[in-house]
């Protein structure tokens, strides 16, 4: 259980200035305004014989780009942080597996994207007076995806950390990989905003699982090449 | 000597099977049935196997990636590089000689929503950012390492990819080589199967010969560098 320890001091740490965290929910609000201003929320559109509202087409996915946008931000600093005072170096030394370390860091960026998206929804619903129909289910949409983003952003995070632009860089490679996990995702939220029924998403909902497992495991795998020496 | 021969005979059968291609090979379809010009069904005999030479690299970086991290030997990093190259190559040709096509049969450049089509553009995505983790990283050992565990998961979510896109999908691309799930295929049989192979051997060949010749040029990048250590340029 080690890793819990390195995920209290990075939350201790992030707590004290609430800087990262800030700067996600602001940047999420931020996305989400500009779509607001872009899209209104009585703007229509007639699609297939139906008069529908722009929002209700673009929703699942304006949530998603407005996550992985501010989640993005998280993760750029989660492993940059600990290159200054040799933080890193230090982590390294301490008498735990390296996977630990990657857990951790997991657990404390899975923290922070889910405060960031807990606050982020509310807004969307006030600014659009939308109405959502299946809210333990988008939570659950929602748990499965930002972990899969997680898993696959915290360990390209430390890959990143030790290259020359890695603020570019990390985006770049990230998105690539992460196509299939925000794919699903937004069409499963949009089953959860529009109709409801839990029963609708059960495939988008299986692949995100394996795609969960499947990184989480490589992750463990590889990931104590990534801040080798 | 062994490679000069793989280079001309890469050569001359790339150039025959391509002669075929236009001028002998003959077109399965009925001009009735065809979808657009049936003369856009010669694009099949490259197509697919230019694809499946893609495929065959990325699985090479697969493979080779591992093997460095298991090894830490310099030679699987640059056969990792070489064979991502060709392969991105071979993808973007992919998608281009498919486009081509689509647009002829189904008369757009790019049918949304359909499965192999986003795959190969995800899989062209990911091994031009396996590229850029490359160029982004200077120290050759470094270099080696992070590109060879990005080169495993890159491969590694290139099914979940496959199976993501199938969901949201209607199917436009045909499944022509068999086995395909509850259709026959495309009845591809006969003469047109020896030249899909004359083409495949010819890509397959133009392939390795690309990758070979990279290798090559890396190996002879490493002595210069070797050589200018040694004298302290």
């Amino acid at each position: 259980m080690k890793f819990l320890e390195i995920a209290r001091k990075d939350l201790k740490a992030e707590f004290r200035t609430k800087q990262m965290l800030n700067s996600m929910m602001i940047f999420a609000l931020l996305v989400i305004v500009i779509f607001y201003f872009a899209f209104g929320n009585e703007a229509s559109i007639f699609i297939q014989g139906i008069n529908k509202k722009i929002v209700d087409l673009l929703a699942p996915g304006m949530l998603w780009i407005a996550f992985t946008f501010a989640g993005m931000l998280g993760l750029s600093r989660s492993f940059a942080g600990e290159k200054e005072e040799g933080c890193l170096e230090g982590l390294k030394l301490c008498p735990v597996d390296r996977s630990d370390i990657y857990n951790g860091k997991v657990l404390s960026n899975a923290v922070l994207m889910l405060l960031m998206e807990m606050t982020t929804i509310p807004i969307f619903v006030v600014l659009f007076s939308y109405d959502i129909k299946n809210i333990p289910g988008l939570l659950l949409v929602i748990i499965l995806g930002t972990s899969g983003f997680i898993f696959v952003g915290t360990l390209l995070s430390a890959l990143t950390v030790n290259t020359r632009t890695r603020e570019i860089l990390l985006p770049v490679i990230l998105f690539p990989v992460l196509f299939p996990l925000i794919q699903l995702a937004v069409s499963a939220t949009a089953s959860m905003l529009a109709s409801g029924a839990i029963s609708e998403i059960t495939g988008e909902l299986q692949i995100l699982i394996v795609y969960d497992v499947i990184f989480f495991i490589i992750a463990q795998m590889v990931f104590e090449y990534t801040i080798e020496d | 000597m062994l490679k000069k021969v793989l280079f001309i005979l890469a050569a001359i059968i790339t150039l025959v099977s391509a002669y075929i291609v236009f001028f002998v090979a003959p077109v399965p379809i009925e001009p009735t049935e065809a979808a657009g010009d049936p003369n856009n069904f010669k694009i099949f005999y490259f197509h697919l196997p230019i694809a499946i030479s893609a495929y065959l690299s990325f699985a090479i970086v697969f493979v080779s990636s591992i093997l460095y991290l298991r090894s830490k030997k310099q030679k699987w990093d640059i056969i990792g590089l070489s064979a991502a190259e060709v392969g991105v190559i071979f993808a973007f040709l992919t998608l281009a000689t498919g486009s081509l096509w689509a647009k002829s049969a189904w008369g757009d450049y790019w049918v949304t929503w359909d499965v192999r089509l986003n795959t190969s553009l995800i899989l062209f995505l990911i091994y031009l950012s396996y590229l850029m983790v490359r160029q982004a990283v200077e120290e050759p050992e470094k270099r080696a390492r992070l590109s060879a565990v990005f080169g495993i998961i890159g491969f590694v979510s290139v099914p979940i990819s496959f199976l993501s896109v199938r969901f949201v999908t209607q199917k436009m691309h045909p499944c022509v080589v068999p086995p395909c799930a509850g259709s026959e295929g495309g009845g591809i049989g006969g003469v047109v199967l020896v030249y899909l192979i004359l083409n495949f051997t010819a890509y397959f060949l133009l392939a390795i010969s690309l990758m070979l010749l990279k290798i090559d040029n890396e190996q002879l990048k490493e002595k210069i560098n070797e050589v200018k250590r040694q004298k302290n340029l």
